[in-house]
């Protein structure tokens, strides 16, 4: 037996690997650089590593449409523009995360006990949070680049496990935070096992867990329907589950509560990304062909992820869990790009998947702003009369606010018209009538908030927005320019989204 | 590189309210001077663009296209037609005049006056814009932002109910919005089908589709019209929005905004959709008599000033729906001069209410009294308005209310007999208030109010003016409405029935 050494094409793993090795340098400088040094110098490698990624994702722009390591990543056009996307939201994320009133400064000691005390009297500050980032990064750069079920699900588990940790790490409510991380873990290893099993059933219908394979045994349609649909519906729960889909959401309200602002934000923008890249490469290129297995299921999921996110969202008090309802609801929208099934469709959901996850950072990053004396303040009642006392702040929100709900002249609605007339075109015309109505319902909550914030009296009781560090200041302002830029001229982007928006299977 | 008079008319409040943004934050009598300014010279600019304005041409005129969203086929595409032409230039006269009539409306704001100009700056420029778009994307990216700056007015200036009346304003108007949004992806869709994705008009004019998809797609359109126009049973967020604004607020969103629900209804149902406007006709015509009717009604009940307006204005905007489905060219270019006169009259009566419930401190018709002894200047404008709005024969709006319901009768004489009982309720809810309020004894703590200032008669004199010079003389205007309206109804192809004597 002739073993040949495989050819990995380390060019073209080199964003992944970046990120890796930055991860891993990270891991070393929490050991052996002094606490007083540590919080910048990792800052600097973090931020270093994303941008030569991100440089290197750039350079390799021209090369794409090649397969690497030995065919479980392909690296095409699509592939990179979801890489690209998740190394930006990442930088502007990495500032705010930079902000360390947000995290405990001993993660490992019990809430309330003497420990955690003094950790926070010493000043300790909380660095291990850069390495966790890159690593989950890494796994998100890899996670759309898959072209094998194993890799996918190896990427899967990378991105998440970071993740798990970096919920529970808040510094105020720290209980809150750590039920937050146990659930998001519970769950997503939960919905892992669902995916793992699926894979099985698809290794079971195509003999290979290739992507190419799976493809061609559904192309030749000799295998058994039967093993086809059960890893289809296995499949798609593991990845419904992560992307927040109605009836796999039960976990984002309290993990967006409870998880520390800045990676709330993080993983609401960059994880759907990811794992919206990975849904429209297994659905747009490996199960084409078998759309009437999938796209009826996927459309009534569509419909109820909308309508239930919107709806739900209009009772919501506390500003994250409004935030996580609506970005539930945005989950729906994406997966009309999704159902959409045609070239329209995928370059509107990577679009949209850009636009919406900068709005996101942005928005959560003005939640780290409003806090009184004992922390962050998210509940919604308290946020009234903030446009009185700090109207850049409330404006800017607001302007976040009217992104998501898709007002023309942001980068919401341009997305938002992108997919539902690419739905529209290929047919799912229900569909994309229920998206516009939940729309118009979804507008409701987010001219509440605005209702709140400019149209209400202030109640006396010290709420008050912080001066923000020029680093949040950074990833607000990053996102808001990014956010108009995109809502008045969406053209540079469409045209550089259009050429390179061709999976190669 | 020749500048577009469209474009140009249209930038300048913009830059005016970039400018203004700039000002320092104390300088409140410099910012309303300076917004003044700004309208004014938004007015010059619009008025040499008219005077250059051939008014025989029936194609769209001082057409600019410039790409914007290639990907999409969308454009930034602007051309005026005569209808066009006179809205904006109603648009930007009464925005000087409603600066300057309400000079000290700002105060009671949320916010800085500055950022009320801004608003008011911001939102000239966008009703430039939303009458004379060609692009049916660029017409609802307008016609949707243009919201968010009378949401503003409305819930940061206006005075009660404020914010409940605004978030009332925005959900009706963003619903209707939506509906429309799901129409025009229709209709690009459609145009991708036939020829490459587009949202030029014109091009969308000849698309081939089923009177289904025609009907579904009218209604998403009439319905985002009929709410903003407002018709009946769509209106209810009107009266409360009137109520809670401040008078100035008033004027644009009944004078101007408002309109782009019945120039919508010329520009894009009928052109759009022929057949369907043609199937929806006689429910249209139906509702339109309910809302003049209704409306009236409704008036005369009124207690509050300024809701007794927007009821008047309801059944107004009944008047100019009829006259725009009743498809003669009479009636449609009526319908067109009643959407000017509307402006100026309603302007009228609630800039001079807005004086009256600012010196007064009240909007209850019943505090007032005896205001024609007190401040007879301030009566007789008031008088006058009045007048206008209940289309007494020598004032513009007669000129208008006759024009559309000889032009209805011509094709829908029972419409039209019904709706003439419009005309009588409308003597009711104008002389009755005008008689509590002007008439009678003076209500006690009326004894002092002061009357009219000189800024206040400067503001209010254009509109007189208009309102009677129009009355006898509408010539200037019908010029050039009848061309287009004529033009819009041979597209429909439609031609005026002839009116057919007995006996011959």
């Amino acid at each position: 037996m002739v073993f040949n050494s495989p050819t990995l094409s380390y060019s073209l793993l080199a964003p992944i690997l970046i990120i890796l090795g930055g991860a891993l340098i990270g891991v070393l400088i929490e050991a052996f650089v002094g606490k007083a040094r540590r919080p910048i110098v990792q800052l600097s490698v973090a931020l270093a590593s994303l941008v030569l990624a991100l440089i290197q994702v750039i350079r390799i722009r021209e090369l794409s449409s090649t397969t690497a390591a030995m065919g479980s990543v392909v690296i095409d056009g699509p592939g990179l523009l979801f890489q690209g996307a998740i190394l930006i939201i990442a930088i502007i994320s990495i500032f705010l995360i930079a902000d360390q009133d947000n995290f405990t400064s001993s993660a490992a000691a019990l809430p309330g006990s003497d420990e955690e005390r003094q950790a926070t009297q010493s000043g300790t500050v909380l660095t291990e949070i850069y390495p966790l980032t890159l690593f989950a990064v890494a796994g998100m750069l890899l996670f759309p680049v898959s072209s094998d079920l194993i890799t996918l699900f190896v990427a899967l588990e990378v991105l998440s496990l970071p993740l798990y940790l970096m919920a529970g790490l808040s510094r105020h409510r720290r209980l809150a935070s750590q039920e937050a991380a146990l659930k998001y873990f519970l769950l997503g290893a939960f919905s892992s096992a669902f995916f793992l099993f699926g894979a099985a059933y698809l290794y079971g219908y195509a003999g290979t867990v290739s992507f190419a394979g799976i493809h061609a045994a559904v192309v030749g349609g000799t295998g058994n329907d039967v093993i086809l649909l059960l890893g289809i519906a296995f499949v798609s729960i593991g990845l419904l589950f992560k992307v927040g889909a109605v009836p796999f959401h039960a976990w984002s309200p309290d993990v967006y509560q409870g998880a520390p602002t800045p990676i709330t934000g993080f993983m609401a923008a960059a994880t759907k990304v990811a794992a919206f890249g990975a849904m429209l490469r297994i659905f747009y290129t490996v199960l084409a062909e078998a759309q009437w297995q999938w796209r009826p299921f996927f459309m009534v999921i569509a419909i109820i992820t909308m309508i239930f996110g919107s709806l739900v969202a209009i009772s919501q008090r506390d500003v994250k869990r409004m935030l996580a309802y609506s970005s539930i609801a945005h989950a729906g929208f994406l997966l009309t790009g999704v159902i959409a099934l045609n070239k329209a469709g995928f370059e509107a959901s990577i679009y949209y998947l850009f636009a919406y996850g900068v709005a996101t950072v942005g928005a959560f990053g003005i939640v780290t702003l409003v806090r009184d004396s004992s922390g962050e303040v998210s509940d919604l009642n308290r946020w009234a009369g903030l446009g009185k006392r700090s109207p850049w702040v409330a404006s800017a929100f607001a302007f976040f606010l009217l992104a998501f709900a898709g007002i023309p002249l942001t980068s919401g609605f341009i997305g938002k018209f992108a997919i539902f007339s690419a739905a529209y075109e290929s047919g799912a015309t229900a569909v994309v009538i229920v998206g516009v109505l939940s729309s118009a319902i979804a507008a409701f909550f987010y001219i509440r908030v605005i209702v709140l914030m400019f149209f209400t009296d202030a109640t006396e009781d010290g709420t008050s927005v912080v001066i923000p560090s020029i680093l949040t200041r950074l990833t607000i302002f990053i996102s808001l320019a990014v956010t108009v830029a995109l809502g008045v001229f969406p053209a540079p982007l469409l045209d550089f989204i259009k050429p390179l928006a061709i999976f190669i299977r | 590189m020749t500048i577009n008079w469209i474009s140009l008319t249209a930038l300048l409040p913009l830059i005016g309210a970039v400018l203004l943004a700039t000002l320092p934050k104390g300088a409140e009598l410099r910012a309303k001077q300076f917004a003044f300014g700004a309208t004014l010279v938004t007015a010059a600019s619009a008025i040499a663009m008219a005077v250059q304005f051939q008014r025989d041409n029936t194609d769209l005129q001082f057409v600019e296209v410039r790409s914007w969203i290639p990907s999409f086929g969308i454009n930034y595409a602007v051309g005026i037609d005569g209808i066009a032409l006179v809205l904006i230039l109603m648009s930007v006269i009464l925005a000087p005049i409603v600066i300057l009539a309400g000079w000290n409306e700002a105060q009671g704001g949320r916010w800085s006056v500055k950022t009320f100009y801004i608003l008011i700056l911001v939102l000239e420029t966008m009703m430039i814009g939303v009458f004379s778009a060609t692009d049916v994307f660029l017409f609802y990216v307008i016609f949707e932002a243009m919201l968010v700056p009378v949401y503003f007015l409305i819930g940061g200036y206006g005075t009660g109910e404020r914010s409940a009346a605004a978030v009332k304003f925005l959900l009706y108007s963003l619903f209707g919005g939506l509906l429309m949004l799901a129409s025009i992806i229709a209709l690009y869709v459609m145009s991708g089908d036939q020829g490459g994705h587009t949202f030029d008009l014109a091009k969308l004019a000849k698309l081939e589709m089923s009177s289904t998809t025609q009907n579904f797609l009218f209604l998403g359109f009439f319905i985002a019209f009929a709410i903003k126009a407002p018709l009946w049973p769509f209106h209810t967020w009107l009266p409360d929005a009137a109520q809670s604004a401040t008078s100035g607020t008033s004027v644009l969103l009944l004078g101007v905004l408002d309109k782009v629900g019945t120039f919508g209804m010329i520009r894009y149902c009928l052109t759009l959709f022929p057949e369907a406007s043609k199937t929806f006709t006689p429910v249209i015509i139906v509702l339109a008599v309910i809302s003049i009717i209704y409306g009236a009604i409704l008036a005369i009940g009124q207690k509050d000033l300024k809701r007794l307006i927007a009821f008047t204005s309801i059944s107004h905007f009944g008047f100019i729906t009829m006259g725009i489905f009743a498809m003669t060219s009479q009636s449609q270019s009526g319908a067109t001069l009643y959407m000017f006169n509307h402006g100026f009259s309603t302007a009228a009566l609630f800039i001079v209410g807005g004086w009256m419930i600012a010196r007064r401190g009240s909007s209850t018709i019943s505090e007032f009294g005896g205001l024609q002894r007190v401040t007879p200047v301030m009566a007789w404008c008031f008088f006058l308005a009045g007048m206008s709005s209940l289309a007494l024969p020598g004032l513009s709006s007669f000129v208008s209310e006759f024009l559309v319901l000889v032009g209805t009768y011509t094709r829908y004489p029972v419409a039209a007999i019904i709706a003439t009982v419009g005309i009588i309720l409308a003597a009711l809810y104008i002389l009755i208030p005008v008689q509590r309020a002007l008439h009678g004894p003076t209500t006690p703590g009326n004894e002092n109010l002061p009357d009219l200032n000189l800024r206040e008669k400067i503001a209010i004199a254009p509109v007189l003016a208009a309102i009677i010079a129009l009355g006898f003389y509408p010539a200037p205007l019908l010029n050039v409405i009848n061309p287009a309206a004529i033009h819009v109804n041979s597209q429909l192809g439609f031609t005026d029935p002839v009116p057919t004597v007995e006996g011959k």
